[in-house]
């Protein structure tokens, strides 16, 4: 018994090791090589703490919907990526005040591993995931905006409300955007890039960057410190055109 | 020597199993007098069932057979002509398409010296979304799918009530499961063919469906004077099941994602949302689900947000 301690004692540091991968429990052979794309030579581990919830198969490969929610770790950040994806990254967030949680939609391209990097206070990437299988051809296709110019007259529209949840509260966005990946021939990158989320007394709750394969028409669902109050949370955000985008979030419905 | 015989055996057995048929063995079963189903299982697309989810039926009138739907694949559709042909030996007369899905159309090929009709919505719903149809059954079902393509219905269904070698024909056009769904009702024989406007023991599907206007159809459906309704996906039914249940599932489905939109739940949470214990004995009742949540919550969730400015 003693030994198998012991040899588990070793064995520890040693999968948190940087230079040699671990096996991955998805199983991918292409993990390496995201994971140096993603995570460069950081150390991680795979962490079942890291809950990344997204159904079995894409119903709508262009609106995989996908949440993240980190159990019982302080995190700094958290990058959320599809291995197969032409471009894996779909977003990062920095949870200042707030929740390590976070969902949304994204285009799939393939079946493909959806997993979420979470930096940890221990400067270790604790990495979970799910396999989603996919027809795919998310990435590829244009938006419905770049085909119709009458759309380009509500870019930046947003739709956004704040629940009360416990001592702090869940806040949805929707905005209506193309994202488009620049993938689809003619049709250049054009994305919402940078975005935070602020208490009414300018104090930031999150960050958030978004990446190309976020869906179109993004819908954003973070969990924030605090409550909105009559001031609301503020919401600004930027595209890689440098447009800029606010908003009020508050509480109640459209009435 | 040896190894080319070698060779020369694998060959062999190889071609033998390609050569071996592929078959659906597809059996016609009677509902009521001159009317005949072929029930599909209450499964997924799958390779192993090669796409024979669907329930297709024919009417043996005095002037030749009535075709309603084609299945999922050319082979599917040559198997129907040549089981119909061992029950009659009158030609097929008519071929209706009751509403766009692929699982429904992709037999229309074998009908093709015959024309196949549909409604005008149909025949749009089929040239638009065809290709993609094809492109995603091929990979849903493969090999099964061999030779077949597209062939979208000629003619658009002339009169609302037709009366076919003696069989008074009713064609029904309401909308819900999708945009332009027909029904065809045998006032000879009391039978009503409900197309995907009514399944049974299956979880309806949702992927153009619009909950409330069916809702509102499989209200007025339940006044129809039928004896036997042939659902698009389950048993023939004669104790009027199929209505009742397709109608309880899309309004605890409607109401479920409007309560859980209005509360701020995001896609994944909406999809985990328990089912009720009274669907226990829906074939797919959890898959059927989660897809619906696709269809229709992004609606539904922006009709929960607020408009907001700077």
């Amino acid at each position: 018994m003693r030994r198998l301690v012991l040899a588990l004692l070793i064995l520890l540091p040693a999968a948190a090791g940087r230079a040699e991968d671990m096996a991955d429990p998805l199983g991918s052979p292409l993990w390496p090589d995201i994971r140096a794309q993603v995570l460069g030579k950081d150390a991680y581990v795979f962490d079942a703490r890291v809950e990344v919830t997204a159904p079995a198969s894409a119903e709508n490969s262009a609106q995989l919907p996908v949440a993240v929610r980190v159990h019982g770790l302080s995190v700094r950040q958290i990058v959320l990526f599809a291995d197969y994806n032409p471009i894996p990254r779909i977003l990062a967030l920095r949870p200042l005040d707030a929740e390590p949680y976070v969902a949304t939609r994204f285009k799939i391209n393939m079946a493909s591993p959806v997993r979420a990097a979470a930096l940890a206070e221990d400067g270790l990437w604790h990495v979970g995931g799910v396999w989603v299988d996919a027809a795919g051809g998310g990435c590829t296709v244009a938006s419905a905006a770049s085909a119709d110019a009458a759309w380009q007259s509500r870019l930046g529209e947003t739709a956004s409300r704040a629940w009360a949840k416990g001592k702090g509260s869940r806040v949805r966005l929707h905005m209506i955007h193309p994202m488009d990946t620049g993938l689809a021939a003619g049709i250049p990158a054009f994305y919402l890039e940078k975005s935070r989320i602020s208490a009414a007394d300018g104090k930031v709750l999150a960050e958030l960057e978004t990446f190309e394969p976020v869906s179109e028409n993004p819908i954003l669902t973070l969990e924030v410190r605090g409550r909105a109050g009559p001031g609301g949370f503020r919401f600004e955000g930027r595209d890689n055109n440098g447009n800029l985008f606010q908003s009020r979030i508050q509480e109640g419905g459209p009435g | 020597m040896k190894r080319l015989v070698l060779a020369v055996l694998l060959l062999l057995t190889a071609a033998a199993q390609a050569a071996e048929p592929r078959r659906y063995g597809l059996e016609p079963e009677k509902v009521a007098p001159d009317t005949y189903v072929f029930v599909g299982k209450t499964e997924n697309f799958s390779p192993a069932n090669g796409g024979n989810i669907v329930n297709t039926g024919f009417i043996v009138t005095k002037a030749g057979v009535v075709v309603i739907d084609t299945g999922p694949s050319l082979l599917y559709g040559r198997e129907m002509r040549q089981a119909i042909a061992k029950v009659t030996p009158l030609p097929v007369v008519r071929v209706i398409n009751t509403h766009l899905h692929p699982d429904h159309i992709f037999g229309n090929q074998a009908f093709a010296d015959v024309g196949i009709e549909a409604l005008p919505a149909t025949i749009r719903g089929e040239e638009a979304h065809g290709k993609a149809f094809a492109d995603n059954m091929y990979r849903m079902v493969g090999a099964w799918m061999q030779g077949t393509e597209l062939h979208p219905p000629s003619r658009q269904l002339p009169r609302a009530v037709q009366t076919v070698g003696g069989h008074r024909l009713e064609m029904i056009a309401v909308q819900g499961h999708t945009d332009a769904d027909l029904m065809v009702l045998d006032h000879a024989t009391g039978v009503l063919f409900a197309s995907d406007m009514a399944f049974l023991d299956r979880a309806p599907t949702t992927p153009h469906a619009e909950p409330a206007a069916w809702v509102a159809a499989l209200d007025e459906m339940a006044k129809l004077p039928f004896t036997v309704l042939i659902p698009g996906h389950g048993r023939p039914d004669k104790e009027r099941r199929a209505i009742r249940q397709t109608r309880d599932w899309l309004a605890w489905l409607d109401a479920t994602l409007r309560r859980v939109a209005e509360d701020g739940l995001e896609m994944t949470e909406a999809m985990a949302q328990p089912i009720p214990e009274r669907f226990a004995g829906m074939a797919l009742a959890r898959e059927e689900f989660v897809r619906s949540v696709s269809h229709l919550y992004p609606r539904l969730e922006q009709a929960s947000l607020r408009r907001t400015g700077p």
